[in-house]
């Protein structure tokens, strides 16, 4: 609180106006009060020298001024503005974001502050203290009150008026102790005691035990997400296990055998199970080493095929063999329908001299150092298949006459099936066996034909293999005296056969004679039609993939020949200057085919580019003494796969010229495979029918 | 150095000699097998350079793993492929062990 005082009229000779006592003390000018003291000090001094006389004393540096100036008036005007505030405080404006100026300043001064200890008596705080100090002023007075009463009822004897007394005193003590906690006890005023025990304090004991700390382990684990998975795997797994042992009936026999299983494996030395692993490293090492094959595999397409117009090239790529089977010449090709780098190829030996084991064995396009499997036989092997649906059965002939069937998942070496002397094996080298379909029973089978003369049909029952001719090959009109003056029929020698695509039942059989007879499975003894085909045996008879009445034929008359199966006589006839061992139709185009020959050449022709010539012709060995063997084309890559008389298997990538699919019209979509094909094939069979229609 | 081999099985004379077939491959430097510990167990090289591979590359292993199991815990790892400036290190993991492989594939 500012300490008001008066503003002190400034004595001057120049007049001045004082304001309101209460405003702000006005700053007088520092000249005129200057003056003043120096007026003052002239007069003092004159008082001095008063007995001297009135003289003026002028100091030395006293303005000097004229009696104009002297007499000018001044005015000074006192006002309540404080001369120190600013005058244009400006504050920024967030709502106008700019800034403004106050419209008024706050003209307050503070001179002098002096914090005072004055409480207003109705004030809180005053209150307060008072209800504080209220005990000793409270006291005073009940005294007194005592004091009076004891005085007053003198009469009720001393005794009451002790008890008085001290029930007074004691009552002073309540007030007291009322008072200190003011809103709280209402006692009894006439007799109220208060009267406190002190009960006996136990002794305090600290008793404690300690207990061996339970045994502590350190876990550490992350939870991802398919940790998360394999646990629920597992839970799931062990509920299956239990549905099927709550199912099953067990036996104990089978649980120690179990056991002693169990055992075993976990004493060895674990070197099992990097198996699956061990292959994987092998394959990959294999991609390093050929690698610029795999690449070659995978993207070569060779781009000179664009100015050689309509010839093409065979592009090498890995070449197969095994150590053991160096010997052995390659019988038999076959992919493998469900997994497409998975081919079979059977050895044993064409000469008749030379025989003696055979080998089955299963390469993949991954490694080509080492099979996947290895099948060693006491007889050349001479044809196989491999099912269509199941890949793990193969089906293989032998030279001496046996059939056999291999389960690829199996561990043994041996076959799960074989035919035996009494179970109707061929009494001579069996040439072809091929898969049927699963029969009415759900049994698979499959159908073998060899130079004994018969097409035998085996069906796997149970554990056996169960035989029935379908066929007695026998040479037309051709009989022979047998003992006894019995005639025999002279049985032809069956070199190959094939299964019409679309027609179960339809079949052809190629013999040794030249001929290939078509058969029907209904019919046991009667050929539907027979055709001079070759001059010599019939080494392959194939049906075409897309074209139903197509099929093509080679021979070690050194021709192939494409006929229609209506019709007697060859369509095509190709003469390959040497005796070709095989052929096989493309699987992407009803025109081409690739022929192999004993000159170690591989021939292709596409029908539909060039009718009269192979659009390539290519030695594909590097001893020209090598004899080719067989020839397959892979189901789904462009490439195709020629056995020879070493053993070795040798891969080639057709170029595109090869390949050609018929060029579609612009603005048209791609028509369907097969029926593009077949009207190719079509195209071209009725360009020869018709000049031989009007021939005829 | 490694303890003599005792051939139980046919499928185990079958894997030692895929694994003899590898060391013997062209361009095959070294081949180690890891058990899941990351202690080698099968080495064709010195014991500093085995020791300091398999210690690596099984924790490489195990955080490749880690990552494609948690892309899609469907998945699995197969092989893992380092290609270096001087020679290409091939691993293959196993549940129970790692098989790796060093190659020079230029050679």
């Amino acid at each position: 609180m500012p300490v008001a005082h008066k503003t002190g009229t400034v004595k001057s000779k120049q007049g001045s106006n004082a304001q309101s006592q209460k405003a702000p003390a006005a700053k007088t000018v520092k000249a005129a009060s200057k003056k003043k003291d120096e007026e003052d000090g002239t007069e003092t001094g004159e008082g001095d020298e008063w007995m001297q006389g009135k003289t003026l004393i002028k100091p030395l540096d006293q303005l000097d001024l004229t009696e104009a100036e002297l007499k000018e008036e001044f005015t000074r005007i006192l006002t309540a503005n404080n001369p120190h505030a600013p005058q244009n405080i400006v504050r920024y404006s967030f709502k106008e974001r700019s800034y403004k100026p106050i419209s008024s300043v706050d003209q307050l001064a503070v001179h002098f502050v002096l914090e005072g200890n004055l409480l207003h008596q109705d004030s809180d705080e005053a209150r307060r203290q008072r209800a504080k100090q209220g005990l000793p002023e409270e006291k005073d007075t009940v005294e007194t009150a005592v004091a009076e009463k004891p005085e007053t009822p003198a009469a009720g004897g001393e005794d009451a008026g002790d008890v008085e007394e001290g029930g007074g005193e004691e009552r002073a003590d309540s007030v007291e102790s009322k008072a200190g906690k003011k809103e709280q006890k209402i006692t009894n005023q006439f007799n109220f005691s208060e009267r406190a025990s002190q009960t006996l304090n136990n002794p305090l004991r600290e008793r404690g035990c300690q207990t061996e700390p339970p045994p502590r382990a350190n876990f550490s684990a992350t939870a991802n997400q398919w940790e998360i998975y394999d646990v629920y795997l597992e839970v799931l797994q062990k509920q299956e296990k239990n549905k099927e042992k709550a199912k099953a009936v067990p036996k104990k026999d089978d649980d120690k055998g179990k056991k002693k299983m169990m055992l075993v494996e976990t004493q060895s030395d674990d070197i099992t199970k990097v198996a699956k692993v061990a292959k994987i490293i092998e394959r990959m090492v294999n991609q390093n080493t050929f690698d610029d094959i795999a690449q070659d595999f995978k993207y070569f397409e060779d781009a000179s095929d664009e100015y050689r117009e309509q010839e093409g090239t065979l592009l090498p790529l890995w070449k197969f063999q095994y150590d053991k089977a160096k010997r052995l010449s390659v019988t038999a090709l076959c992919w493998n329908e469900s997994y497409k780098d998975l081919f079979a190829v059977g050895l044993g030996s064409y000469d008749f001299t030379k025989q003696g084991r055979g080998m089955l064995v299963f390469y993949s396009l991954k490694n080509s150092t080492f099979p996947e499997y290895i099948y060693p036989t006491t007889s050349g092997i001479l044809c196989l298949d491999i099912h269509k649906h199941l890949p793990y059965l193969v089906a293989v002939g032998f030279y001496d006459g046996c059939v056999a069937v291999y389960n690829l998942k199996e561990e043994t070496l041996q076959p799960i099936y074989k035919s035996t002397a009494k179970s109707g094996k061929h009494t001579d080298p069996v040439w072809q066996v091929k898969w049927q379909k699963d029969d009415m029973d759900n049994n698979h089978n499959f159908f073998s034909v060899s130079s004994d003369g018969r097409v035998v049909s085996w069906t796997l029952v149970k554990n056996e293999l169960v035989f029935t001719d379908i066929i007695k090959l026998s040479l037309e009109g051709a009989v022979s005296e047998g003992p006894e003056g019995v005639q025999l029929p002279i049985m032809a020698c069956g070199t190959s056969f094939d299964f019409h695509k679309q027609i179960d039942y339809l079949f052809l059989v190629g013999t040794e004679e030249g001929k290939i007879h078509k058969c029907s499975k209904a019919y046991s003894s009667q050929f539907l039609e027979t055709y001079n085909a070759h001059n010599m045996a019939v080494d392959a008879v194939k049906w075409n993939h897309f074209h139903t009445k197509v099929f093509i034929s080679c021979s070690s008359d050194w021709t192939v020949k494409i006929w229609d199966h209506t019709i007697k006589t060859p369509m095509f006839t190709f003469d390959l200057n040497a005796s070709v061992g095989d052929v096989a139709w493309s699987p992407y185009s009803s025109t081409v085919f690739a022929a192999v020959t004993t000159d170690g050449k591989v021939h292709t022709f596409d029908l539909s580019i060039n009718k009269y010539e192979a659009i390539c012709q290519q030695p594909v060995v590097a001893k020209k003494k090598t004899k080719l063997t067989h020839i397959e084309f892979n189901p789904v890559y462009p490439i195709i796969i020629v056995g020879d008389d070493r053993g070795y298997v040798t891969s080639l990538k057709l170029s595109p010229n090869l390949r050609k699919k018929p060029k579609e019209k612009k603005g048209q979509e791609l028509p369907k495979g097969p029926e593009v094909e077949i009207a190719k094939m079509e195209k071209l069979l009725s360009l020869l029918r018709e000049p031989e229609n009007s021939n005829a | 150095r490694f303890s003599a081999v005792f051939i139980f099985s046919p499928k185990q004379a079958e894997v030692e000699e895929t694994l003899k077939r590898i060391q013997t491959h062209k361009g095959v430097i070294g081949t180690i097998v890891v058990n899941a510990e990351g202690i080698p167990i099968r080495t064709t090289l010195d014991n500093s350079t085995t020791v300091q591979y398999a210690g690596l590359l099984h924790q490489l292993t195990m955080k490749a793993r880690s990552t494609v199991r948690d892309l899609d815990p469907q998945n699995d790892l197969t092989f893992l492929r380092i290609r270096s400036k001087k020679h290409e290190i091939m691993v293959a993991p196993d549940k129970e062990y790692l098989l790796i492989v060093i190659q020079n594939p230029s050679e």
